[in-house]
């Protein structure tokens, strides 16, 4: 793809971002230390999700009358369950495969995140069939296996076993897809780690890369095959979810429109997922450069787009079951909006149908505070889409004398419940040991969509060079004026030895720092820049850097030098990023 | 600027004027009375013989009898199989619930058959490039709405090909009018007979049907959606007109704003036209699906044309800044769109395959039966043609290679259609002949003379389109 973008297209990466930048803000979560924030919500979660393996211990050891099921309503919570979650995982694969093929650069910031969310709810989706069979230990009875081992032959007819392949399928797609992305993100955490043990870990991760180009190269086919893969994946699981229900000849379940229908509304609400995750990591993180207000917009129109194609089919199903002549059908649809489920009913209409129009007004779409309440509702609007599929389909029986109503055990909600914990378990410590943004496929459409650079375009200045930071190599220097970070053309070091071999070397560095003048300056507090502790402080403060200021200047010339001087930590200065920081709280 | 050549505009010509010749020998011919019925399948010996059509109506009846649960009238339901359906409507001996024809009535209701047929053939060539200017509208306005920075340059070849809509919707109007004044008998449910209790005909379902499927609100509807159709693509050619001699991106966003409200209105609209329009053709049946399964059929052939017209015009030194690229993405549309009309279809007839419900599944059971070459043939022509031709990327960047794919995927869906209305219309009495043949080229050549003198109302390249730097520089 060329670097031209057309003016009118507004920059994906926000503030004065170099590349190392976007190193420095990806790696920053998995080098820092967890804040008080995150290990509350981390026990919540594992509270949530501790009490949810106790629910199923009780499901397995009581049996499945321990649910709500009854003779009547056979199918609900769990089912219920397992399509939303199911569903919520459409937007990963949506996101990081067919927005591949549609060349969308916007998908780069959310892409990872929004994987790691498909794959950890498939995994809460899997669970539920599992328990619902009462015997978890013979699970693998689902799979096509010789009789010999105990169960019989499948049944090929039976849309729930097509799920097990489709939902298999997806699953490892989906995986070999996020990891393949994972690779030169885990091999930048590699190579920046100081600890054995880490080094080691992401050593394995990363699968050896090297990043020649070679790697890149089969890195983009690999991307593509995976991408044309996983577009009819995305079809295909929800497709086959819906005939679990559509094959069947229930009122209100058989229905043509259920497939495409399903698929819509599965987007819908894996984009309300992501949209609740990243407006709270971007917060969290401090990606608020990268994951922009232009994100969140864009996935609004997208929750806006599908939720209107999920109204047509609501009125489609509504009008169709009266066109029909069909009785059963008329009633089924009748019952749903007047019966003694009509609450359900109509919350649905209302999270799913009504309440994403309000993202026609661009105003509330790029309200953060609006988008994360849109994106709740609209998470409850899907669990209640499905609820009332299945259960108002099912309580009224053919036979009135079997008419009967559900309400859940404290088992099914808590297991429900537990799902929830055990995601955000898995989203949290992913968020904390994994590059949460694509670094890497981000770093290729700065030039073209970075405000930085679409700036010094603007202004008609040459690119040339300007991807190179001081603090990695040569290059202009990022001085902070009136609050605005603005790239000033300096001196690039090119060809200089990077350590003059000039033994006054305190000299050199407070030549290439500035001075500091105790007359009119004030020193600052360097010891809140993470890194410099007290007696690094005294070192610098002997060595005459006495302000932020001053460490903002830093490059990586000055930190090799400020490492022979000092002696102490080598390379830990760059690994910081002390510039970077200085230079924030020189602005603050 | 392109300007209609005089060859083009004289082939368009000849195909208008051949097709008319065709439809007219190929009308004379057709049957006129039982006489001519009775003669006729004499000539074709004993095979399609009253015996073998006795047979046939009593297996009709079976089916009808099994359709019962949802009508305490026996014949309601039992007439919504295919050609029995016809029959059902023109005779009247049919209060125990299906019967075995007579012959006189065997060779009435194939005559209504004929009949019926030069105008299902116009209906459906009609209808064939109607969607056609419709889908490529609505792939026009999804331009603008996604901001796409690959198409700027093909924009006004989609206005141009948008051009025809104005005169197929007219034309489709006036179809319908006629068929709403009884001129033919192509909309069952549009007997009046049907909806009288406890006459000979009356049609519990139809009746059931008829607050909606009357011919008013038929006509209204129709009268409504061409209207918004037509409005939208008059304003959205004026806007990209302005924006062209314009100062800033005024037009431009106007452009956007106007595309967004059409796609809503479009969504809403192209459903109820698919039911309105085809899916009443048999009126018993219905199926949710029908509305996007017709939609992403429009879509194909609207790409497929778009792509070939671009060929077109760079073949003859025009559009010299579309690559191979542009091509190239056009193609990916034909080969998805291709996969999504696919995965439709079988999401259709799968489900109704499968549920085997008889008043859904005898709509698959008379196309199986009777019209079993078209049937899985277009679902060759649709499916396994694209899938194989335009799965290779190299291939879908050369041109002559996707002009070749884009016939196949055009007649394939001139096929679809004709598997939509005919069996409802014609029943057992199809047969691709001339005045099939035709009605087609009358409206191609139509088509073409429409397209491409709109194409030359304008200069093919966009000018002050804030992407369109982004589409010159667009490579793979």
């Amino acid at each position: 793809m060329a670097h031209y973008e057309a003016p009118i297209r507004r920059p994906l990466v926000t503030g004065d971002k170099t590349y190392h930048d976007v190193t420095l803000d990806v790696v920053a979560p998995v080098e820092g230390r967890a804040n008080k924030h995150w290990w509350i919500v981390f026990g919540i979660a594992l509270t949530a999700f501790l009490w949810g393996i106790g629910c199923i211990i009780y499901t397995i050891t009581n049996g499945i009358g321990s649910w709500g099921l009854n003779k009547t309503v056979n199918w609900a919570w769990d089912i219920t369950n397992f399509v939303w979650w199911v569903g919520i995982g459409h937007a990963g694969t949506l996101i990081s495969a067919v927005l591949l093929l549609f060349r969308q650069k916007w998908r780069m910031a959310i892409n990872r995140s929004a994987e790691a969310m498909t794959i950890f709810s498939v995994v809460q989706a899997g669970l539920f069939p599992i328990i619902h069979m009462g015997r978890p230990w013979l699970a693998y009875w689902v799979l096509p296996i010789p009789n010999q081992f105990g169960s019989l032959w499948v049944n090929f007819n039976s849309p729930l076993l097509w799920d097990v392949f489709a939902i298999s399928t997806y699953l490892s797609v989906s995986l070999v897809f996020w990891w393949t992305g994972l690779l030169p993100d885990f091999a930048m955490i590699r190579d920046r780690a100081v600890k054995p043990f880490q080094k080691k870990i992401y050593s394995l991760l990363s699968f050896g890369w090297s990043g020649r180009a070679k790697d890149w190269q089969r890195f983009e086919e690999v991307s593509l095959v995976l991408a044309g893969l996983a577009t009819p994946l995305v079809l295909s699981v929800h497709t086959i979810v819906s005939f679990d229900f559509a094959t069947s000849v229930i009122p209100g379940w058989h229905t043509t429109i259920f497939p495409p229908y399903f698929v819509a509304g599965a987007v819908f609400s894996g984009f309300a997922m992501v949209n609740t995750l990243l407006i709270v990591m971007r917060k969290v993180s401090n990606l608020e450069a990268y994951i922009t207000i232009q994100h969140i917009e864009l996935m609004n129109i997208v929750i806006m787009i599908t939720g209107s194609i999920v109204g047509v089919a609501y009125i489609t199903e509504l009008f169709m079951a009266w066109y029909s002549g069909v009785e059963y059908e008329q009633y089924a649809f009748l019952n749903r909006a007047t019966g003694p489920y009509a609450w359900s009913y109509w919350a649905m209409m209302t999270c799913n149908v009504f309440s994403p129009q309000f993202m026609w007004f661009p105003k509330l779409r790029r309200s953060i505070m609006f988008s994360f309440f849109i994106s709740i509702v609209v998470n409850i609007g899907m669990w209640f889409e499905r609820f009332v599929i299945i259960v108002t389909s099912l309580h009224r029986d053919y036979l009135p004398s079997s008419w009967s109503m559900f309400s859940p055990t404290f088992v099914d909600i808590g297991i429900f419940i537990g799902t929830i914990g055990f995601f955000f378990v898995l989203f949290l410590l992913y968020a904390r040991t994994f590059p949460v943004i694509a670094q890497a496929e981000v770093k290729t459409i700065m030039k073209s969509s970075g405000e930085r650079y679409k700036k010094l375009r603007e202004s008609g200045q040459s690119l040339v060079g300007s991807g190179a930071d001081p603090r990695t190599s040569g290059g202009p220097v990022k001085i902070n004026l009136d609050g605005h970070y603005q790239a000033a053309q300096a001196e690039v070091v090119s060809d200089e030895p990077m350590i003059p071999e000039d033994t006054h070397g305190n000299d050199v560095l407070i030549n290439s720092l500035g001075a500091f003048d105790a007359a009119t300056q004030k020193a600052d507090d360097l010891q809140k820049v993470n890194g410099i502790g007290p007696k690094m402080e005294e070192k610098l403060n002997q060595l005459g850097i006495y302000t932020f200021a001053q460490v903002a200047r830093m490059t990586k010339a000055d930190y090799d030098l400020l490492d022979s001087i000092t002696g102490s930590f080598p390379g830990r200065a760059e690994r910081d990023d002390w510039a970077g920081q200085a230079a924030t709280l020189n602005n603050n | 600027m392109y300007t209609l050549s005089k060859n083009l505009k004289l082939s368009a010509i000849i195909f208008m004027v051949v097709g008319a010749v065709l439809f007219a020998v190929d009308y004379v011919m057709l049957p006129k009375s039982t006489a001519d019925i009775e003669a006729m399948e004499a000539a074709h010996g004993g095979g399609h013989g009253d015996t073998a059509h006795e047979v046939d109506g009593g297996t009709h009846t079976e089916k009808g009898h099994s359709t019962e649960i949802h009508g305490e009238s026996n014949h309601a339901s039992g007439v919504a199989h295919g050609d029995s359906q016809l029959a059902d409507s023109h005779d009247g001996d049919h209060a125990d619930g299906g019967h075995v024809m007579s012959k006189e009535e065997h060779l009435e209701h194939t005559l209504h058959q004929y009949q019926n047929k030069p105008w299902s053939a116009i209906y459906i060539a009609a209808f064939f490039f109607f969607m056609i200017a419709l889908a490529c509208l609505a792939f026009y306005a999804v331009q603008y709405v996604a901001q796409a920075g690959w198409s700027p340059l093909l924009l006004r070849v989609m206005e141009g090909i948008t051009g025809y809509l104005l005169p197929g919707s007219i034309i489709m109007f006036v179809l319908l009018a006629l068929s709403g004044f009884h001129l033919n008998h192509l909309f069952h449910w549009m007997d009046p007979d049907l909806l009288v209790e406890g006459g000979d005909k009356y049609d519990k379902l139809i009746a059931g049907k008829s607050g909606y499927l009357n011919v008013t609100g038929l006509l209204i509807r129709a009268a409504v959606f061409i209207a918004g159709w037509n409005i939208y693509r008059f304003f959205a050619v004026k806007f990209s007109k302005n924006q062209d001699e314009g100062a800033d991106n005024r037009w431009h966003k106007k452009s956007f704003k106007a595309a967004a409200g059409f796609l809503v209105f479009f969504i809403y609209t192209e459903s109820i036209m698919s039911w309105d329009w085809i899916m009443s053709l048999d009126p018993h049946w219905f199926s949710t699906l029908f509305g996007w399964y017709v939609f992403a059929g429009m879509m194909v052939c609207a790409i497929t044309v778009i792509a070939m017209v671009t060929i077109y015009l760079k073949s003859i030194g025009l559009l010299e800044n579309v690559n191979d690229s542009h091509i190239h993405d056009l193609a990916k549309f034909m080969f998805a769109f291709s996969i999504f009309w696919t995965y439709l279809w079988f999401s259709q007839f799968m489900l109704i395959w499968y549920s085997n419900i008889p008043e859904e599944v005898t709509y698959y059971i008379t196309r199986i039966e009777d019209y079993n070459l078209p049937f899985f043939g277009m679902l060759a022509m649709n499916f396994v043609f694209p899938l194989l031709l335009l799965m290779n990327s190299e291939y879908k960047r050369i041109n002559w290679f996707v002009m070749m794919a884009g016939v196949v995927i055009l007649l394939g869906h001139y096929l679809d259609l004709f598997n939509m209305v005919m069996p409802a219309t014609v029943g057992k009495s199809w047969s691709i002949g001339f005045v099939e043949i035709g009605s087609l080229m009358f409206f191609f050549g139509l088509f073409i003379f429409v397209v491409f003198s709109s194409l030359a109302k304008r200069p093919l390249e966009p000018k002050r389109n804030p992407l369109i730097e982004e589409s010159k520089h667009f490579h793979y």
